[in-house]
């Protein structure tokens, strides 16, 4: 019922207690600290489903994209190319 | 506090009227926003009698905090008026600009606002031409972390243009098939600043859309396309808009969920934040109706505009009984699209 | 294909499911799938006798009013901070919401995690940080994972209100009550992400109800909403995963050791539902010290609810949000009277939201 979204853990950090280990996760843009409490064996560059500033899930790249195209799908329907990324003013 | 001597901070003095003010408009308003009317200081600012009709407008903006990704509420303040008036149909003339400071502002803090403002001023090719300062008492503040809001800042903007002969617009000229279009990338001034409150930052590559578009109008208008209705989405989003323009004329408006103009990381933010981009705040986005044989034309003038370059036709407006707004999803259905009750909170569940 | 073309693909499928058939119940318990439904119209694709019912998925609104209560006790108290998530702020208690309250000066902030609570307490020791553990499954083990961090790391000025809830025990309690004819249930996935699929075979077990977890997006609704047709179609009382990507057979278990170790399982009071047998959380004896009821104090009252108010009908799918009184009248988004029509997701906001002109039309503005 609760809101989650997926992104890649860009890094890691904290300690290595059982609640110490944080990582910043890229959500297209937007970085957000979250805690690895939940997931114990997540790392570098895996995807992660994110809810309440915790990872919940350690996902595969695949299905994080899955996830992410349908976000993304309504952006600049007229541009030829699909990777429209966004400008800067 | 001494009032005496240089100091880092507004003080209450700095609104009195005397010498510590005086200095402060020396040293710190007039160099960064001189013109020749402002200069003098002077109770008021004769300006020029004007060919065509006045068209006036004012706004108070409150926004914290005061600095955000992307700009000011300097920005803000500026952006907001001249686009009230462009929006009318007028070509912005001048500006007044209204301080109200409070004790404890940082002194530096005031300089980069006010820069923000000279700067948006010069980009809009309007000037700021008469002002008043304020100070205000030191707030409490209770509570943790608000070390952020510790110096507010409020600014009032009044402006003032000459209506365009060539511009007829108004809700009254709105028919069923009217295209809409928005002028720009939606939510974003929303987001950016949700990223930076208290309790939920978060780093994002989002920047406030805050922008004068009166030459982004101007080139619409321009362009001969039959214009009929113009309006800037700030709060409320473009949702408040549109619901304004089905009530305002009793027609139905039919907008495209896949032609919605919205950056991947803004919809991205929003998902995880649990808000909807159709009711998030921007600044710097219009919302333009226009005649349908039209909407190529219209298109082609805003996205020759370096603010126009994300410009999308969204949908059209259509016979409906009773009025209503509505989205037709990516999924195939459809939905009604309302204004928000009030600020829309990020939610968790 | 086009999105559209997919979609009204599955719809036609749908259709094809149920032929022939009277009516279908079919409920939904998860709040955000409430809201993606109302958001991409996807009732509107469903064939006439397929009734989805917006069940008590959302945690706002099944939150008890003396939960609330005591919140609005806690925040009243000097020295105190509550912090919560965005959803609570507007619920109203008896007297007051969140809201009302920081308007007259109660330090509340809203927040996006609790480790952003409990991080607010490390910064201000001279403070106590209350946090609002509100939520189901998908909530409850990162309020438990602070908890634990909190301890770690020795901070004493933190403590959090639990009033977490569990969703299987409430479909269980639905389907004792009877008075909704269900057919089956559309699962929620961020939930089943820690529970698990196995967790609602006594769904399907005990009562002879498919269920079939789901996604978010409106295809992954549709795909949903297809396989449990199909399921009641052919008389199939089994539990399945279309989330299967996402949801594992065995769910979270580290986030369910977490949530174990600092939980146990309680009877909980669910606003205008009553109490319902082992549905809630509560802190474990062991972390009793966080909770903040005992650390401050706090009696927690009774439920008092609004006259009119049929919220509890709502969220049982025993009425629809226009057979209450006051829909659309006395209670709207701008002043509404019950949990329903203030959270977002809540299913009569979602209904004046996105039907609001249609009800107009019926003169009830």
């Amino acid at each position: 019922m609760c809101l989650a979204v997926p992104g890649k853990v860009i890094s890691v950090s904290g300690s290595d207690s059982e609640t110490g280990r944080t990582a910043v996760v890229d959500l297209q843009g937007n970085r957000v600290e979250t805690s690895l409490a939940l997931t114990p064996e997540a790392g570098e560059g895996d995807w992660v489903l994110m809810h309440a500033g915790f990872a919940i899930e350690v996902i595969d790249e695949d299905h994080a994209r899955e996830i992410w195209q349908y976000l993304s799908a309504v952006i600049d329907p007229d541009s030829s190319s699909a990777a429209t990324e966004q400008d800067q003013p | 506090m001494s009032a005496a001597g240089p100091t880092d901070r507004v003080v209450l003095a700095h609104g009195g009227g005397g010498e510590l003010m005086n200095r402060l408009l020396r040293e710190h308003v007039v160099p960064v926003l001189g013109n020749p009317t402002l200069a003098p200081l002077t109770d008021g600012a004769v300006l020029p009698r004007p060919e065509g009709e006045l068209v006036f407008t004012t706004d108070s903006y409150v926004v914290t905090p005061l600095e955000f990704p992307g700009g000011t509420i300097g920005r803000l303040a500026v952006a907001g008026t001249v686009n009230d008036l462009a929006v009318m149909g007028a070509t912005p003339l001048a500006l007044s600009l209204g301080l109200i400071l409070e004790e404890g502002l940082s002194l530096a803090r005031f300089d980069r606002i006010l820069a923000d403002i000279a700067a948006t001023a010069a980009e809009a090719g309007v000037p700021v031409v008469t002002g008043d300062t304020k100070v205000i008492e030191r707030r409490q503040r209770s509570g943790v972390g608000k070390d952020d809001v510790a110096d507010s800042l409020f600014i009032n903007t009044a402006g003032v243009g000459v209506r365009r002969l060539d511009a007829r617009l108004g809700v009254d000229r709105v028919q069923p098939a009217d295209t809409v279009l928005f002028s720009g990338r939606i939510a974003e001034h929303g987001l950016t600043i949700l990223s930076v409150r208290n309790g939920i930052e978060f780093d994002t590559e989002l920047r406030t859309d805050a922008a004068p578009l009166n030459h982004l109008v101007a080139a619409l208008l321009d362009s001969g396309a039959d214009v009929k209705f113009l309006r800037d989405a700030t709060r409320g989003g473009v949702a408040g808009v549109l619901t304004d323009v089905s009530e305002g004329r009793n027609v139905g408006v039919e907008i495209e969920e896949e032609r919605l103009p919205v950056s991947r990381t803004a919809r991205h933010a929003a998902e995880m934040l649990g808000l909807d981009p159709l009711v998030t705040a921007n600044e710097g986005v219009i919302v333009a109706v226009v005649a349908g044989a039209d909407a190529e034309r219209a298109l082609a003038a805003l996205r020759g505009d370096p603010r126009g370059r994300n410009a999308a036709v969204v949908g059209r407006i259509v016979e409906s009984d009773p009025p209503m707004v509505e989205l037709l999803t990516q999924a195939g259905g459809r939905r009604v699209v309302q204004r928000p009750y009030g600020e829309e909170l990020p939610r968790i569940c | 294909m086009t999105r559209a073309t997919q979609t009204s693909l599955l719809a036609q499928q749908i259709a094809d499911a149920v032929k022939g058939r009277d009516r279908v119940q079919v409920m939904e318990v998860c709040g955000t799938h409430t809201v993606s439904i109302f958001r991409n119209g996807i009732r509107s694709l469903l064939p006439p006798n397929v009734r989805l019912i917006s069940g008590p998925g959302c945690p706002v609104c099944v939150t008890a009013q003396r939960h609330i209560d005591a919140a609005i006790e806690l925040a009243s108290r000097a020295g105190l901070t509550v912090a919560t998530y965005g959803d609570m702020i507007r619920v109203p208690g008896r007297v007051d919401s969140l809201e009302t309250l920081r308007a007259r000066g109660a330090d509340i902030r809203v927040v996006n995690s609790a480790r952003t609570a409990l991080q607010l307490a490390q910064r201000n020791v001279s403070r106590q940080v209350v946090f609002l553990g509100v939520g189901f499954e998908t909530t409850a083990p990162a309020t438990a994972a602070t908890i634990l961090e909190a301890e770690q790391l020795g901070i004493n000025n933190f403590s959090v209100l639990a009033s977490h809830k569990l969703v299987v025990p409430a479909m269980m309690a639905l389907l004792d009550d009877g008075d909704v004819p269900l057919d089956g249930f559309l699962c929620p996935g961020h939930v089943s992400v820690i529970i698990g699929v196995r967790a609602y075979e006594p769904i399907a077990a005990r009562y002879g109800k498919a269920c079939v977890i789901a996604g978010f997006e409106a295809q992954a609704i549709l795909v949903g909403l297809l396989r449990l047709m199909q399921l009641v179609g052919q008389g199939r009382a089994s539990v399945e995963n279309a989330y299967a990507g996402i949801v594992r057979e065995d769910g979270n278990p580290a986030a369910r050791r977490l949530m174990e170790r600092v939980f146990v399982t309680c009877d909980a009071p669910w606003r205008a539902l009553g109490v319902i047998p082992a549905s809630g959380l509560e802190l474990a004896p062991a972390y009793e010290r966080f909770d903040a009821a005992k650390r401050f104090d706090i009696v927690i009252g009774e439920d008092c609810d609004p006259p009119g108010c049929r919220c509890g009908e709502v969220i049982q799918g025993k009425v629809e949000p226009l057979e209450c009184g006051l829909f659309g009248s006395d209670c709207t988004p701008v002043h509404p009277v019950g949990p329903c029509m203030v959270s977002s997701e809540g299913t009569c906001a979602a209904w004046f939201k996105y039907h609001w002109p249609s009800m107009r039309q019926e003169g009830r503005t």
